[in-house]
């Protein structure tokens, strides 16, 4: 019976089944995690007033964001010296962000819930973001233009919200001025900076080009102090303004607006504001430039970073392994030699890595970037320009590392055209090349956009190399920009498997980052499937335009 | 039977079929002379010695059984052998009395000389048009007028027009078998050949599509030398002006088909055409 149920092969088909599932739950547990994490840290938590007496008996009151609660037995809270209180046969404690790092010194504390006297949740309950210290909770007291109290008590919440909305306006402006105006002429000098060290070096340094340069140079000063002039009146205007908030402790702090990028009182919220709010913070992660040491803010330049790595990768990749591929499979003999070859390009793909990182660093960084800068930069040296990791090597970099996965589909598009249509073209008067060109490579596109799916899977989640050869933790400048060349090829860029591993690893606070390593896993995660669902519509539109000859 | 039996045997053959021309090529213009060709694949032989002369715009069909030579023999009059590793040929084809295995020919350019139709109907995976004009963007003619008259000229010529002039930009790939066959033909005439190969053009086909395309041989005979391969017998007889029965690598009997099929003058070839072996 058993017997006659194993030979039918129902067995097999339940083993299938099984394994099938098995992947497909790891996969969907593995997003919803991380979409759940990484999601829920924008949702405005309510903020919470604990009456609380510690271990020495000292009553305080403490406020802040419930985060996490660990609930601990009782032998367990004994063996770690906790002290349980009359009654209790466990311990819970919970993690509570107080904020207000610069009057207290740490934003995060644990609390034993046996403690807590009293919990309150305030609807007056201020949370204000800062653009420095993070978070501080406490009670509006009142606003203050030129250090003089212009609203206090009931009136002072709607004055609050109108003077942050011109001070983030303001802020705003000052910063577009400071990044694109004042970026460029700094670009400019450092441009005519190089230039006269150039002429210099080719002994061209004249007076005519003495005055000229300086004449330049004049020029971009006057527009640098005109510039600063504005700018200067800016900031004046904008730190007319500031409220004072009074923590729990009683203390009144006064905040500045120019400091300040949001207030809101979580507690008096409504659904709709709440996920207002939640859109308005989800935006802001996707968009702006990261604050207080990649704890706060946003991640654009990782996402932009990472993109455009994986693109100017798939440019240089591309090319690389279909000419490499065209000639093993078209030209070249098939012999020991090619077969060698095929084992070596297929045993690349195996090799970790590190090794690749390694490789870039010492032949691209070093050898390539060196040379370069020695011969087309001397005006620059000592300072490096391709002689330091960046942009370009880290895509030729990651280039090397995939270029045996696109040669090798490539190879198998190639192999599986039928030899009817290279003969068909060839009786026609067209010699290889033409055949190739007009034919078999269209034909084989469909082949060559999958090897190309695969390569940019796996750029776009490789770090290690990357740390080697261009990837940092904070980049000032996006590789793309409004200055002359445009395409910064030599800059260093941030990465977002590399902002993982920054944010989750090496961050001075690592209660406020642990939320954003989930967040930026999830981004990662729909930055690859993005491009990949890109490649993958491209080649399903060519695979449908030179379907093969079936019969 | 040793090597050296086989190249006298060759050679008595050869020269037999030679005299046989004699009364056809007094009165026919030659177009393609086969001279001593012999050929090999690696170390075996494929090719015995041949000897023929083609007239010009007549079609020749070449029969014989299966692994006789008779597709290795076509295939060398455009060179399309050159695409097979290892092959070695001796002995010269003449086109025009131009032998196409000196050195100085080029390869792509006697292509477009001799044109060919495979067994199988393969067409790009392109729209109707574009596989006509392919031959001639080839030779960067892109002048939409000049390909449009071509294109519909080629298919008018493969009796194509009136089926396909409004679906030329329709994929090839949606044609039926016979469509596609044709279709291939209106490819190869586009660039106007002075030789037409074919072969085995039918032998995928169904008998309303063979039809199709042998009255579609007998107009191009008009225009165009055409050499033939089939497996089918009354197919060469209905289609071809003169036959070459092949066996084993060698062209036992070249003539005129009528005198070939009624009145052979070889035990083979009269086995072979009544079906007593092949």
């Amino acid at each position: 019976m058993i017997k006659q149920w194993f030979k039918s092969g129902e067995p097999w088909v339940w083993l299938n089944a099984a394994a099938v599932s098995a992947n497909l739950i790891l996969v969907v547990g593995l997003f919803t995690l991380i979409a759940v994490r990484g999601l829920g840290h924008f949702w405005p938590a309510q903020v919470v007033e604990y009456g609380y007496k510690d271990k020495d008996g000292i009553a305080t009151v403490i406020v802040g964001e419930v985060v996490d609660t660990v609930v601990l037995s009782a032998q367990q809270a004994k063996d770690a010296n906790y002290e349980i209180l009359a009654g209790g046969d466990s311990l819970e404690q919970r993690l509570i962000k107080t904020g207000n790092r610069d009057t207290t010194g740490m934003d995060f504390h644990w609390i034993e819930q046996q403690r807590i006297s009293g919990e309150t949740y305030p609807a007056d309950m201020l949370v204000v973001e800062r653009r420095e210290w993070g978070n501080f909770y406490g009670r509006l007291v009142a606003v203050k233009e030129q250090g003089k109290t212009i609203a206090s008590g009931a009136q002072a919440w709607p004055i609050a919200e109108q003077k942050l909305q011109t001070a983030l306006e303001l802020f705003e402006e000052i910063d577009k001025m400071q990044q694109k105006d004042v970026g460029a002429i700094n670009y400019a000098l450092e441009r005519l900076r190089l230039k006269q060290k150039k002429l210099q070096l080719k002994n061209q340094w004249d007076d005519n080009a003495k005055q000229e340069l300086a004449a330049q140079e004049a020029e971009y000063k006057q527009q640098y102090q005109s510039l600063q002039g504005e700018l200067a009146k800016l900031n004046e205007k904008i730190a007319l303004d500031s409220i004072v908030v009074k923590e729990a402790s009683g203390k009144e702090v006064e905040i500045p607006m120019s400091k300040t990028v949001r207030i809101y009182q979580p507690n008096e919220m409504n659904v709709f504001a709440k996920i207002l709010h939640y859109g308005e913070k989800v935006v802001e992660f996707v968009s702006d430039d990261p604050r207080e040491a990649n704890t706060e803010g946003g991640i654009f330049p990782a996402i932009f970073g990472t993109v455009m790595m994986v693109m100017v990768m798939a440019v240089i990749v591309t090319p690389l392994g279909v000419v490499a591929a065209v000639y093993m499979r078209e030209y070249a003999k098939q012999g020991f030699l090619t077969r060698l070859i095929r084992i070596a390009v297929n045993n690349l793909a195996g090799v970790p890595s590190i090794v690749y990182g390694v490789f870039g660093l010492g032949f691209f960084v070093y050898i390539l970037g060196g040379n370069i800068d020695r011969l087309f930069f001397p005006e620059s040296l000592p300072a490096p320009v391709f002689g330091t990791p960046g942009l370009l090597w880290s895509s030729l970099t990651l280039a090397l590392l995939t270029l045996p996965v696109v040669i090798v589909s490539t190879e198998e598009g190639l192999s599986r055209i039928p030899k009817a249509i290279r003969e068909g073209s060839l009786a026609l008067g067209a010699t290889k090349a033409e055949t190739l060109w007009r034919t078999i490579l269209p034909m084989a596109s469909p082949a060559i956009m999958t090897g190309l799916i695969l390569a940019v899977a796996r750029a776009a989640g490789e770090v290690a190399p990357l740390m080697l050869v261009g990837v940092v933790k904070l980049a000032p400048t996006l590789p793309l920009d409004g200055n002359f060349p445009y395409m910064h090829f030599d800059r260093k860029f941030m990465h977002l498997g590399f902002h993982i591993y920054d944010v989750g690893f090496q961050s001075p606070n690592v209660e406020a980052a642990r939320p954003l390593v989930y967040s930026t896993a999830l981004l990662l995660v729909l930055v690859i499937i993005g491009l990949n669902m890109t490649a993958i519509s491209i080649r399903n539109h060519l695979r449908e335009k030179y379907r093969a000859l079936d019969n | 039977m040793t090597t050296e039996q086989t190249r006298t045997h060759a050679i008595n053959m050869s020269s037999l079929g030679r005299d046989e021309q004699k009364n056809t090529s007094e009165k026919e213009e030659t177009c393609i002379e086969v001279k001593d060709l012999n050929l090999f694949y690696s170390n075996k032989q494929a090719l015995y010695g041949v000897n023929m002369k083609m007239p010009k715009k007549k079609v020749t069909a070449y029969i014989g059984p299966s692994g006789c030579g008779k597709s290795t023999l076509l295939r060398c009059i455009n060179r399309m052998n050159d695409l097979v590793d290892n092959v070695r040929i001796d002995g010269q084809i003449l086109l025009d009395g131009e032998n196409i295995y000196a050195k100085s020919v080029n390869v792509a350019d006697l292509r477009r000389r001799v044109g060919m139709v495979f067994q199988k109907p393969n067409p790009f995976p392109k729209s109707i048009y574009e596989n006509v004009a392919y031959g001639l963007r080839i030779q960067g003619i892109n002048d939409r007028a000049i390909l449009d008259e071509v294109v519909e000229k080629s298919l008018r010529g493969a009796a194509l027009w009136d089926e396909m002039k409004d679906r030329l930009q329709d994929n090839a790939l949606g044609m039926s078998g016979g469509q596609q066959q044709r279709l291939v033909i209106a490819r190869a005439i586009a660039i106007e050949p002075e030789v037409i190969l074919l072969d085995e053009p039918a032998s995928a086909l169904d008998p309303i599509s063979t039809l199709k395309i042998e009255e579609l041989i007998n107009e191009l005979k008009e225009t165009y030398t055409i050499v033939i391969v089939t497996h089918n017998m009354q197919q060469a007889a209905r289609v071809s002006d003169y036959t070459a029965f092949m066996y084993m690598g060698e062209l036992i009997e070249f003539g005129s088909t009528n005198e070939l099929f009624t009145n052979p003058t070889k035990k083979q070839t009269e086995d072979y055409i009544t079906g007593r072996y092949g």
